[in-house]
Parts: structure tokens; sequence; C-alpha cells
């Protein structure tokens, strides 16, 4: 896909996130709608998988370890061909297949997640595991910003730089908000490059809306020998949504009627 | 003779590492202590030092189970179960991963180290958890058939183990099975039901009844979650009264457990012995058992006050 035309997507599926959380009256928008760009590089570009077989061993591996972000990974996921759109219907009801947060049951889901700065860690064992087995895969750990004031994220940093896996990614969606407000004045992260680096990683830091930037990232990442890679993604939280935007409000809120209307109007007015 | 349990998981561990590639084992700065390090120097490829960090330890081996892999992730009790806790929770049982939790130092028996790491709660915690299995042997013999055992089994599995040396007591040719107990003695007056070490001090103590004309039935439940749930009623219906016996809390434990299976289906008297809503502290293994009321004695005496009340 061209870069316009993953622009274009980018709105349909902003469009669908918005769509299956106000359908469940439930779910997380804020930082869905920060992860679109980076999810859709990811599953439209650059990762190697296969739908009809979701298990196949030499897949690249991603795990969403911000495990509330489901309404973004399963919009993918869905476009990428692993269920049909229909099943989104379902998200977090009864009996249905999409839980409220990433579950392992569904077809390219990795992780059962929603407890926040375990993804890491497993990222590191994964990346470990094909070391053993002289596997080509690598693996994708996809965590929110307020995810890394877990002190576990730091446990499996210190672990991913001493093994220097270089077929090891963290993304870091740095949407700048988390559930009761800014990030940064809650607990902060800064210098988080430095942080990154000085654990033996190679830090890029890109805007994680743009398409271009993502690529140059991931390609600095496929090139890099001997330490992992951070990729520190300056996003938006609730991008695309004005009323959204950097609202710690919509962390975790369902939009009514109106919102959703007006939301949907937004997005297809925006400029792509 | 006597052995301890984390010595037999060593030794067995490595002949696993043998047999079976995929096995690999993580610890977290402890494999001296736990004996995970018979299998380091054989197999250092497949095994990983994570450094003193328990999240980390449980994050890696599941990531490690997830690639087809059968880790083998041990440490401490008392700092393998409760700092990681949420890890295993979310990644071993949530996610349903074929992880081996291995922990050794339970109990009062750990001795001069102290109350902080005397893990006394961890039954409790981990039978609990949806998915996961929790075995605990009796003796170093019954170890080695546990830790073959579960390379097989796939799913979550916590493994009691312990620092203090044991009698062996059971027998090498029967087969272990996850989810039965096993009568090591006869007997109608009273059942024994013990976990651990305390299957041996049920023993012990079994003698001593006898010699005063109690004939205790001894049973060892080295499989707690599952219980063997059949024997515990058939105990119950021959015997009539229970006692359970753990080197562990009274609450939330084996005798929980037992409690559970015979309250729904053949109620009958129960004594629980174990420590009693108290932390561990420093001293030898054996003074602390006394203190704790974990001694031989002073399960005679406890038997016959429930016996005659």
């Amino acid at each position: 896909m061209d870069i316009k035309e993953l622009q274009r997507k980018s709105v349909e599926i902003r469009k669908d996130i918005l769509k299956v959380i106000y359908e469940a009256q439930s779910g997380h928008p804020g930082g869905s709608l920060s992860a679109v760009e980076i999810l859709l590089a990811l599953y439209k570009e650059r990762m190697k998988y296969d739908p009809k077989n979701p298990k196949w061993e030499e897949r690249d591996r991603f795990i969403m370890s911000k495990g509330h972000a489901t309404p973004v990974l399963y919009t993918v996921l869905s476009e990428a061909g692993f269920f049909p759109k229909e099943e989104l219907a379902g998200f977090r009801k009864f009996g249905k297949m999409l839980q409220g947060h990433a579950y392992r049951n569904i077809p390219g889901v990795e992780l059962s997640t929603g407890s926040l700065g375990m993804g890491l860690s497993v990222g590191v064992g994964m990346a470990l595991a094909s070391n053993l087995k002289k596997s080509n895969y690598n693996v994708f750990v996809l965590m929110g910003d307020g995810e890394i004031q877990e002190g576990s994220v730091w446990e499996a940093a210190m672990s991913a730089g001493h093994h220097k896996l270089s077929n090891l990614c963290a993304i870091i969606d740095y949407n700048k908000v988390q559930e009761n407000g800014f990030v940064n004045e809650i607990k902060n992260l800064e210098p988080l490059g430095e942080r990154w680096k000085s654990f033996n990683w190679n830090v890029v830091e890109i805007d994680g809306h743009d398409f271009d930037d993502i690529f140059r990232a991931l390609d600095d990442f496929m090139v890099e020998k001997g330490r992992p890679t951070v990729i520190i993604a300056n996003t938006v939280k609730g991008k695309g949504v004005d009323f959204m935007e950097y609202d710690n409000n919509w962390h975790g809120k369902a939009p009514n009627k109106d919102q959703y209307l007006e939301a949907l109007l937004q997005l297809d007015n925006s400029k792509v | 003779m006597e052995k301890a349990t984390r010595d037999a998981f060593g030794e067995t561990l490595l002949e696993l590492g043998k047999k079976n590639d995929k096995i690999v084992a993580l610890s977290a700065d402890l494999q001296d202590s736990t004996k995970a390090i018979l299998f380091q120097k054989e197999f250092s490829d497949r095994f990983v030092n994570v450094g003193i960090a328990e999240q980390d330890l449980i994050g890696i081996g599941a990531g490690y189970a997830l690639e087809g892999f059968i880790p083998y992730v041990s440490s401490f009790a008392s700092f393998i179960t409760t700092r990681p806790f949420d890890m295993i929770r979310m990644l071993a049982c949530y996610n349903n991963i074929n992880i081996k939790i291995v922990a050794t130092h339970t109990g009062v028996t750990v001795g001069e180290d102290g109350g902080s790491a005397q893990m006394l709660e961890d039954i409790a915690i981990m039978r609990a958890l949806p998915n996961m299995v929790v075995l605990c042997p009796a003796d170093a013999v019954e170890t080695e058939k546990m830790v073959e055992k579960i390379a097989d089994y796939n799913g979550p599995v916590y493994l009691r183990l312990a620092r203090a040396k044991y009698p062996v007591i059971t027998d090498p040719e029967k087969t272990f099975e996850i989810g039965k107990g096993e009568i090591l003695r006869e007997g109608n007056d009273v059942t024994l039901v013990g976990t651990g070490l305390m299957v041996s001090k049920a023993l012990e103590a079994a003698e001593v009844l006898a010699s005063e004309g109690i004939e205790a039935r001894v049973v060892n439940m080295s499989s707690i979650k599952p219980i063997d749930r059949d024997l515990l009623v058939k105990c119950a219906k021959e015997t009539g009264k229970i006692i359970t016996l753990e080197e562990h809390q009274v609450i939330g434990g084996l005798g929980g457990a037992v409690c559970e299976v015979l309250s729904e289906e053949y109620p009958v008297p129960v004594k629980i012995i174990g420590v009693e809503n108290r932390f561990g502290q420093s001293g030898k293994a054996d003074e602390l058992l006394e203190e704790y009321k974990l001694d031989s004695k002073s399960i005679v005496e406890k038997a016959k006050a429930f016996i005659r009340g």
C-alpha cells in the first residue's frame, strides 16, 4: 500500500474503532486511536504472518502489552484477515469471541494481556527462544506510555539489553495521557530516550502518526545488530477526534450517540 | 535414608534435559540453592539466569512456553510466588501456558533464615488460581517422579519443594499420577492426610498412636490440586474422622482443600494441623517444628484430643 492508501485506511480503522466501542458502549478509545498508524504499518507492510495459519512458525510475533487497546488490535487483525469483520459486533459481549482485553484464543492474538507491564518480559522470552530455535522471526511489543511506570518493564528492558536481543522491537505509544491525567505530571518518563539508551537499547524517536517515520524506524530496527530497538512513537491520545484528543476522560469511555456521530463526521472530513 | 526434595529436583531436571531438548530452565540467581545449577552446568544454552527479577522470570518463562519449550522456572518459594503473583495469574494461568513453577524453601524447616524466607501461604495462593496444578511431594523419590511427570502434562504447575532433608518413605516402583493420593498405612480409627514433610510426621505419629491402641490411616496427598476426592470420601466413610497436616498456614491450604471436598460430599469432623496464623522465625528445623506444633509428639497429642472429643 502506498502512504495515501494507508492514510485512508487509518481513517477507516478509526471509524471502526469508534463503532465497536459505541456498539459495545464500553472500551478504550483514547489509546486505540493513538496506535492506528503503528498497527497498520506493522500489519499492512512490515510483519510476516499468515491469517489462514495464525500459528505459522515463521511469523513475526506481536504482543499487545497495553491490553486494553483491543479496539485497534481487533479492527486491524480483522482487516488483516484473521477473522471476519462481523465478529467486531461481539466486542465485549457475553458469549462472543472478542474479550474486553486481548485474549489469546482469538486468531492473531499472541498473548492474553490486561495487566500492564508484562508484555516486554514475554517478548524477551520469545526472542531468546527464537535464538535457541535458530528461527528468524522478530518480536514486536507495543506498550503504553503510562504502562512503563510499571517496574517489571524495566526488569525486562535490562534483560533485553543484556542479552543483546536485536530480534526484539519495543514500541511505546507515547500519547502523553494516562487514565487520570498527563503522564509526565503523574510520573515523569523523561528523559525517556536516555533511559532506554542506558539499558543498552537502540532508541528511535518518531512521529507515531507519520507512516514514513514509522517505516524508517522499523527499517532501523531491521538492520540494528547486537541491541534491541525501542521506537518511541510520539502520538496523540484520541487522535482524529478533536474532543477526545489529549483528554484523559476518553481513556476508557464510550461515546454517546451524538458524540459518536460527531466523531464520524470529523473523521470523514479529515484531510487525507 | 534422607534427602532434600530440592536435590531430587536438580538431579531429575538434569536427566530430563538429556532426554528432552524442549526443556529449558530459568532462575532468578538462586540456582545454586534450588539445584537447577546442575542443569545449567550441562545445558548452558537452555538455561537463563534472569538476575534478581522474579517478575521477569515468569514473563521470560512464559515467552519460552509460548514458543513450544517447557520452562522449569525455579526460586525460593518466598520470592517466586508472591512477588510475581500477577504474572503467575495472568501469564501462567489466564494464558494457560505450559510453565512449571518450582518453589524450593517452603515451610518452617527452612530454618535459620527466619520468617521472611519461610513460605507458609503458597498453597492457599496457588490453588486459588484456575488452571493451576499444585503438587507437594512427600520425599525425594516422589519428587523425581513429579519433575518427570509434569513435563508430559500440558499446563501450568506449581511444585512445592523444600530445603530440609526429608526421610524417604514412598515406593520408587509406584507411579505418580496428578490428582491421585495414596494410602501409606492402613487403619480405621482416623485418617491422617498429610502433604510434604508432614506425611513422614504423620507416619511417625501413627506408630505412637498404634502403641496406644489407635489405628490411624495415613494418606499422602501430594496432589493438592486437583485433589483425590474419591480417596477422601472413602477415608471419611471408613474412618469417620480426618486430620490434615501441612507445613503451611491452617488457612486455605491442604486442610481447606480437604474440607471443601468433605463438606460437600461426606461431612465428617476435620482437624487441620498447620501453622496457626503466625509467621516463622529463625531456629533449627526441629526446634521450629516443635514450636509450631508440627512435630510427631504434638501431632499425637492433637490427634488424641480430637479423637476423644
